[in-house]
């Protein structure tokens, strides 16, 4: 585990790009610790705000000794406060969290995936592959242009970039998971990373496997205190053992082995997960 | 000026007031990134079972105005991983440490009671009993005098160590005093309280309850007048029981509320999710609450409020 830091932040810019803001954060303590698919949990509403929770944002770009970026979407009443922020105000964030993508030792080819602002963390992710050698493709996807995202910037860290949306307004029309098995042949992928709604890191993890691919899944669950001490946060995942325990998805995740997670009985309790209640009393 | 901030609960003596609240900082080692955990008053531990226990289904949360509902549904390793991972690391980082037990049977309780009196390393036993009784269609412990009454002897009869026993109390119940008094009967040295409030989000999209385990208990600054209101009440009826008390303590001036409502240590619970640092900042705002106020030992201000 990287040991987390809580720092109070100085927000360097925020813009909107596309159905997106973009907000730089100040950490200069926090910037040289960060790997490819950590995230950082940021306070919002201020000093006595009502909202107690952090939310989290994957960090898309870590600058040595000076900040730390984010991609978020305004939905909610925490990001929609987030949007309002400006330059100068100050943020209290903890980074960086989590359990960030392993790196393969060898040059091997891979594919990234991503869904939405699930691209966030793929050009750093892109960058350390292909620093070791890796080919690396890259498949974003969207619901329509205006939310994808990086797709410029990817194109510059990654060796082809191919783009989907559900409604044909920007490269091909339809799921990312249509174009994946191509990528995976033409660059004969050992890996696959994806980040995303849930429902494509399903299709992700089961495409990859089908062609003989290991998958790199970053799951987003509701976490309320993203640092490892609620239980909030649970999913089901195997283990080494074989055992299905419900595995904290902020500390062990946000990334897990794709054929790892029982992606069809997340939001469950699998009756034959660890501690499972047993019919009849426990 | 410097302020004293050693207090009591009991015979255990705690060098800061500020302890942790069951299942807010798992068994403290997270928490260690942020603070040296060993200079609490104590890390209180999420409430351990016998066996292991996988909780309930997600979502698990859901944020309220200035609180959350939870449902985690014990989730946890079970007392022997318990003892052998997360009570030795507390030990060995010089921790005090009062460790929380929940059970679904009285004589869960006792058994759990049983094993952990002669391990070391554990300052006091905390028994969540706010938690359904199977062998009472599921009816809250805390929620029933005589229940409550009956897990706390049970426990006392396998309880071998020094350290006291606290019972953790419900605040749904009507009256939150003459539990106070069954468990005090039933020999307890001390309570803490309060516990969450059972509570429920609706989904609108999905016209649905919004958590996995439909209810989930609240907690947070909402429902802080509560806990003090709770801890009021009981200190006024039983003066010279020690009170452990939480329930949405978010600075040190909310700290002082429950000290002078009689409370003679504070556990921070949710606030900890969106500061990490709560429990230590918690304990520095307090000694500058009482010291701008005259005050040199918070002792001194336990039960003013009374007055
Ligand atoms: C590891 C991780 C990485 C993420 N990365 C990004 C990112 O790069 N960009 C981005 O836009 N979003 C990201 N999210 C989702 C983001 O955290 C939520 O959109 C945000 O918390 C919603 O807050 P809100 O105030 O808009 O919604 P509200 O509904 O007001 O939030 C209420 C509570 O629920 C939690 N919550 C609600 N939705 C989610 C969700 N989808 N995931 C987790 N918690 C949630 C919030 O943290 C908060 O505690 C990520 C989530 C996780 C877990
Ligand atoms: C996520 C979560 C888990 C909790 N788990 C336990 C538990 O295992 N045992 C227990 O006695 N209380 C548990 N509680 C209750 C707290 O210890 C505390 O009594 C309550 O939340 C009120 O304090 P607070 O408002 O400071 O959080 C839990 C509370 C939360 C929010
Ligand atoms: S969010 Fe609290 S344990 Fe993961």
């Amino acid at each position: 585990m990287t040991n987390a830091q809580q720092v109070t932040s100085e927000i360097l810019s925020i813009e909107p790009v596309g159905s997106y803001y973009h907000v730089v954060f100040s950490a200069p303590s926090i910037a040289e610790f960060v790997e490819p698919g950590h995230f950082v949990a940021v306070a919002v509403g201020g000093v006595g705000s009502a909202m107690l929770l952090r939310r989290a944002f994957s960090i898309h770009r870590a600058t040595p000794g000076h900040s730390i970026e984010v991609i978020f979407a305004a939905h909610g009443q925490g990001t929609e406060w987030l949007s309002t922020t400006r330059r100068g105000d100050l943020i209290d964030i903890v980074a960086p969290l989590g359990t960030p993508f392993a790196l393969p030792n060898q040059p091997i080819g891979a594919v990234l995936v991503a869904g939405g602002y699930g691209a966030a963390p793929m050009g750093m992710l892109a960058q350390a592959l292909r620093e070791r050698g890796c080919e690396v493709e890259v498949i974003l996807g969207a619901a329509t242009e205006t939310k994808l995202f990086g797709v410029l910037d990817l194109a510059r860290d990654a060796d082809s970039v191919t783009v989907t949306t559900d409604d044909g307004s920007s490269g091909l029309r339809g799921r990312v998971t249509d174009a994946l098995p191509n990528a995976i042949e033409r660059i004969n992928a050992k890996v696959v990373y994806a980040c995303g709604p849930m429902a494509m890191l399903k299709a992700v993890a089961r495409v990859a496997s089908e062609h003989g691919a290991f998958s790199q899944c970053a799951v987003e669950e509701s976490m309320a205190c993203g640092i490892g001490v609620c239980m909030t946060c649970v999913l089901p995942v195997i283990g080494d053992d074989g055992v299905t325990r419900m595995v904290r998805s902020c500390v062990e995740g946000p990334v897990f082995r794709g054929d790892r997670v029982r992606w069809d009985d997340v939001h469950t309790v699998p009756s034959d997960v660890f501690g499972a209640p047993v019919v009849g009393g426990h | 000026m410097s302020v004293d901030l050693s207090t009591s609960l009991g015979s255990l003596h705690l060098k800061a007031p500020t302890l942790t609240a069951s299942g807010c900082a798992a068994a403290g080692r997270e928490l260690a990134q942020f603070g040296d955990v060993a200079t609490l008053g104590a890390v209180v531990t999420k409430s351990i079972m016998l066996q292991p226990r996988s909780g309930r289904a997600t979502p698990r949360m859901a944020e309220t105005p200035s609180g959350m509902l939870n449902s985690i549904g014990l989730q946890g390793p079970g007392v022997e991983a318990f003892i052998e991972k997360d009570l030795s690391w507390l030990s060995q980082n010089g921790v005090t440490t009062v460790v929380s037990i929940a059970g679904e049977t009285t004589a869960e309780f006792a058994e759990l009671a049983a094993r952990l009196s002669n391990v070391p390393g554990i300052a006091a036993l905390e028994v969540n009993i706010s938690c359904p009784n199977v062998e009472s269609r599921g009816q809250v412990f805390a929620c029933d005098p005589y229940a409550a009454a009956d897990v706390i002897a049970a426990v006392r009869r396998e309880w071998t160590s020094d350290a006291p026993v606290l019972a953790k109390l419900s605040p749904d119940v009507t009256d939150i005093v003459s539990i106070a008094h069954s468990v005090r009967e039933a020999g307890v040295d001390g309570v803490s309280m309060i516990n969450t409030l059972l509570g429920m989000v609706i989904d609108v999209d999905r016209m649905k309850p919004l958590l996995g385990g439909r209810t989930g208990g609240l907690s947070g600054p909402a429902i802080r007048p509560v806990a003090v209101r709770a801890v009021y009440q009981v200190h006024a009826a039983l003066p010279d029981l020690p009170i452990l008390g939480m329930g949405g303590i978010r600075t040190g001036h909310d700290a002082l509320e429950f000290f002078a409502a009689g409370a003679s240590a504070v556990s921070i619970g949710t606030v900890v999710f969106g500061d990490p640092r709560a429990p230590w900042r918690v304990a520095e705002e307090l000694s500058s609450e009482l010291a701008s106020r005259g005050y040199s030992a918070v002792r001194d201000v336990i039960g003013l409020a009374h007055r």
